[in-house]
C-alpha cells in the first residue's frame, strides 16, 4: 500500500485519464465507448486505462475491448482519507493558533479591535 | 467578507510533491508573522494537540535556524531546520522530522492582509519525492478522527486535484 498514493496521483496528472476517470463514474464502460468522444485510438485509450489499472483506480474481468472497464472508487476513499486526516491536523493546529493570536489582541491591539462581547470568566 | 477560508482547505498537486495548505485568521499578517517568529508563542500552537513541544534552538531570523521537540508519555519527536528567508510578509524554512532524518521539505509561509484585521496564511511544503509527501500525508493516519467518507465525497476531492493540477499547469 505503501507507493499507491503516488501512483494515483501519477495516474491522475494526466487530463485524459482525469477524463476517463470522470466518466466512469457514471458507471461501467467498454474501451470502445470510452475511446468514441476522442480523436485518439483504441490503442491510446488502453494504454492510458493499463496506468490507471496500475494504479488500482480501475480493474477490468478481461484485456478484451468488450470487458466492461470499472472504477474502484475506494482508492478514492483511501487517497481522501489521507488528505483529509492532513487537513485535520492542519486545522487542529491553527486552531491553537487561532486562541494565540486573540490573546495576542488583546495585549497588543487594545483600540483597534472590537471589545470583546463576553466578559472574562 | 465573501472568498474566506474559515476553515484549512488543502491542495495535493499530483505533478510535484507539494502540499498546499490555505487558511483565514482574525489576525493581521503582522500577527501572524509574531505567532510565527516569537518562540514562546510558537511552542504555544505548533502542537500537536495533547503533546508539550519545547524549543531548543530557535534564531527566527535569515540565516538562523530551529529545532523543537513534542514530546508525550515519554516519546518525543524532534523537528529542526533553517529558516532561509524571514520578511515580514513570508517565511521560507527548510522542516525535517527528525524520524526520517535524510528528509528534507522546503516550506514557504505567505501572511497577506485581508482587510478588517484579517488575514491569510498560504503554506506550501515541497518535498523531496512523492514518497516523502504521501508519508506525510498518511502519519495523519495515527491521529485525527476516523470518519467514513462517502464515495461521492471521495470524488469529489478527486476534481480538487484536478483544478489544482490545471492550475499548477497554467
Amino acid at each position: 500500500m505503501s507507493d499507491s498514493l503516488s501512483q494515483v496521483f501519477a495516474a491522475m496528472a494526466d487530463p485524459t485519464r482525469r477524463d476517463l476517470v470522470a466518466r466512469l463514474t457514471d458507471g461501467d464502460a467498454t474501451v470502445g465507448q470510452l475511446a468514441a468522444p476522442y480523436r485518439v485510438s483504441v490503442q491510446a485509450i488502453s494504454k492510458h486505462l493499463k496506468v490507471l489499472e496500475q494504479a488500482g483506480l480501475v480493474s477490468r474481468c478481461a484485456e478484451g475491448h468488450r470487458s466492461p472497464v470499472h472504477l474502484e472508487a475506494e482508492v478514492f476513499d483511501l487517497m481522501t482519507k489521507w488528505i483529509e486526516r492532513y487537513r485535520q491536523r492542519a486545522e487542529a493546529r491553527y486552531r491553537r493558533l487561532d486562541a494565540v493570536l486573540a490573546e495576542m489582541d488583546d495585549d497588543e491591539e487594545a483600540g483597534h479591535r472590537p471589545t470583546r462581547e463576553e466578559e472574562t470568566a | 467578507m465573501n472568498n474566506t477560508m474559515t476553515t484549512a482547505t488543502i491542495e495535493v498537486d499530483p505533478t510535484v510533491p507539494i502540499i498546499r495548505v490555505t487558511r483565514d485568521f482574525v489576525a493581521t499578517a503582522a500577527q501572524l508573522f509574531r505567532a510565527h517568529t516569537d518562540p514562546e508563542l510558537f511552542a504555544r500552537w505548533v502542537g500537536p494537540d495533547g503533546m508539550m513541544t519545547t524549543l531548543d534552538r530557535w534564531d527566527a531570523s535569515t540565516g538562523g535556524s530551529w529545532r523543537y521537540v513534542a514530546a508525550r508519555d515519554g516519546m518525543e519527536f524532534g523537528f529542526h531546520g533553517c529558516f532561509h528567508e524571514v520578511l515580514p510578509d513570508r517565511i521560507v524554512q527548510t522542516f525535517t522530522w527528525e524520524g526520517d532524518p535524510d528528509g528534507v521539505a522546503l516550506e514557504t509561509l505567505i501572511f497577506e492582509d485581508l482587510g478588517d484585521g484579517r488575514g491569510r496564511m498560504r503554506s506550501q511544503s515541497l518535498c523531496d519525492s512523492f514518497e516523502g509527501r504521501d508519508a506525510w500525508l498518511r502519519s495523519g493516519m495515527e491521529v485525527g478522527v476516523d470518519q467514513g467518507y462517502a464515495k461521492l465525497d471521495a470524488l469529489l476531492a478527486a476534481g480538487e486535484i484536478v483544478e489544482s493540477a490545471e492550475g499548477a499547469e497554467a
